[in-house]
């Protein structure tokens, strides 16, 4: 049996006066598409970067993550910076946010090209950084790697910010890409062609995927496995198939009706 | 779309108009300052003409109370004006943003104690401070009426960089680059200070215009660069008696720290309208 590269044991957040998130357990193993399902406030993100160690400092965790068989919780951050790019790296939600709105994008990807091939004691020198930016740019199906490289975040569309968001993700050469609400800043078409996108990537290159969404539909087309969060507890987990069409809780029942209704009245049936 | 092709062109002229004002400004006065080193009308204490003579084709400037030409004043006034205002920035600077972005990062208990230390200094006048530490040294020189103001510009850059600091800090993308590894050191390199340099940088030309006005009221005072070097600030004071006589002393030197203190901010807007690529291209 292939040991798990994500394993949650009993996660609980806090801060001083209210607890966020309560006895969480779950795991992911290498190349697995794990869904987390939760409306707003349910604690999904919160658990995603407590993953990265990012936590900030007013909560508290306790309880054990293990990532590639190394304890986050209680870490010194000079062994989280190795470790985050190195084992894991996070697509947000908004791509126009969380890209440097004063450095030209083939620069931000430059920036985790670098320190991988460093890390791995690969050459560094700008000829192999522009190449591997190029091939990333390629890898993320962008048209016209040339000006884009040279562009501002503002000067290209949301798809393509969120493009390159994966691709300094994928930069970074992660077993565990985090992909937090990637989907919700853009307009449903683009969604559509970002999700097709990042399971292709994974499957592609075996990368192991935790995908964090309130949207059903888009959770079902990605993961294998789901788990509903709501208020910062397991509702139920299983494999998705079976949680999205049979759903046991009657809180992941009512979310299932509540999105079927949705696609009802979207295509104008009874 | 159509909005914007007919506003952004109009804005981008004012930007630079205000740009071209500004540098013609600057680039005068720097001129005069860089030109003062090679050559001037006469020498500095040549009292080469009568006492208190109007502009004349011998004197364009006039002449003093001791028959010493004005216009070699001006000019050598300008050097000492832009020596003072780069030097009093550049040590304001450096004991700014590094304090400022120490206190951004520091502990509650420190960037509080930081913050609250800002914050006190801030409320000393800039001239105040300057004047304590010209004071502290043993007498006046052109290198401690520098370093006065700068200790005295401090604070204020300290504040503001650990403002910009902080809205910087709350950003998505410092999380990302977090999250893909990268050191606070590198974080601090290449996101933060490109993100802070547009808004510290108008700040700082804003700074520069105070240094070079307070160097004019510690010359003023006497307790600014010693003599023989010619300041606007002594130039303003020693024809303060006979203002009435022969105003050109005093408008003169008035009206050249006018145009840099002016010039500098008009330039200080112009480049960022020029080079910040969020505001270019719309």
């Amino acid at each position: 049996m292939m040991s798990d590269l994500l394993t949650v044991r009993g996660l609980t957040l806090a801060t001083p006066d209210k607890v966020l998130v309560e006895g969480l357990s779950f795991s992911i193993a290498p190349g697995e598409r794990f869904g987390l399902i939760g409306e707003s406030g349910s604690g999904k993100s919160l658990t995603s970067l407590a993953v990265t160690g990012l936590l900030a400092p007013s909560i508290r965790p306790a309880g054990s993550i293990t990532l590639a068989g190394k304890e986050i919780i209680g870490a010194p951050e000079k062994r989280l910076v190795r470790m985050r790019g190195d084992a894991v790296a996070t697509v947000f939600q908004e791509p126009l946010t969380a890209l440097d709105p004063l450095m030209p994008l083939g620069r931000q990807i430059a920036g985790p090209v670098r320190r991988r091939l460093k890390r791995k004691g690969q050459e560094a020198g700008r000829v192999a950084v522009a190449r591997e930016v190029r091939s990333l740019l390629e890898l993320v199906r962008l048209p016209e790697p040339e000006r884009l490289i040279r562009s501002y975040p503002h000067e290209v569309s949301g798809g393509q910010r969120q493009r390159v968001a994966i691709a300094m993700a994928l930069a970074c050469q992660p077993r565990l890409l985090i992909a937090d609400e990637p989907t919700t800043a853009l307009d449903v078409t683009t969604q559509a062609e970002i999700v097709r996108l990042i399971t292709s990537l994974v499957e592609e290159l075996g990368i192991a995927l935790l995908f964090i969404s309130h949207d059903l539909a888009v959770v079902g087309q990605v993961a294998e496995s789901v788990m509903v969060m709501r208020d910062g507890r397991m509702i139920e987990t299983g494999p998705a198939e079976q949680v999205l069409t049979r759903p046991e809780d009657s809180y992941t029942r009512s979310l299932v009706a509540a999105a079927r209704r949705f696609d009802e009245a979207l295509e104008g049936q009874p | 779309m159509s909005a914007e092709s007919t506003e952004l062109p109009r804005r981008r002229r004012r930007g630079n108009a205000t740009f071209w004002l500004g540098l013609i400004l600057v680039g005068g006065i720097v001129l005069a300052g860089i030109v003062s080193f090679f050559w001037t009308p006469y020498a500095l204490s040549d009292m080469a003409g009568g006492r208190l003579e109007a502009p004349s084709a011998a004197h364009w400037a006039g002449t003093d109370r001791l028959g010493r030409d004005l216009f070699t004043q001006l000019m050598i006034g300008a050097r000492i004006a832009l020596i003072v205002g780069c030097g009093a920035v550049a040590i304001g600077a450096v004991i700014g943003v590094a304090t400022g972005i120490l206190a951004a990062f520091a502990t509650r208990f420190l960037d509080d104690a930081l913050a609250a230390f800002f914050d006190i200094l801030i409320a000393f006048p800039t001239l105040l401070i300057a004047m304590l530490v010209v004071a502290a040294r043993e007498e006046a020189s052109l290198g401690t009426a520098i370093l006065a103001l700068g200790i005295g510009l401090s604070p204020i850059v300290g504040r503001i960089t650990r403002i910009l600091t902080k809205q910087v800090l709350g950003q998505d993308y410092i999380t990302a680059a977090r999250v893909s590894g990268t050191s606070w050191g590198a974080i601090v390199y290449w996101h933060i200070l490109p993100n802070i340099v547009p808004f510290l940088g108008v700040n700082l030309a804003l700074q520069f215009g105070l240094a070079v006005m307070a160097e004019a009221s510690l010359s003023y005072l006497g307790l600014g660069a010693p003599p023989p070097n010619a300041s606007w600030g002594r130039m303003l004071q020693e024809a303060q008696g006979t203002v009435y006589t022969a105003p050109w002393g005093a408008v003169l030197p008035g009206l050249a720290l006018f145009a840099l203190v002016i010039g500098i901010n008009l330039l200080a807007d112009g480049l960022r309208d020029r080079f910040d690529p969020a505001r270019r291209d719309g």
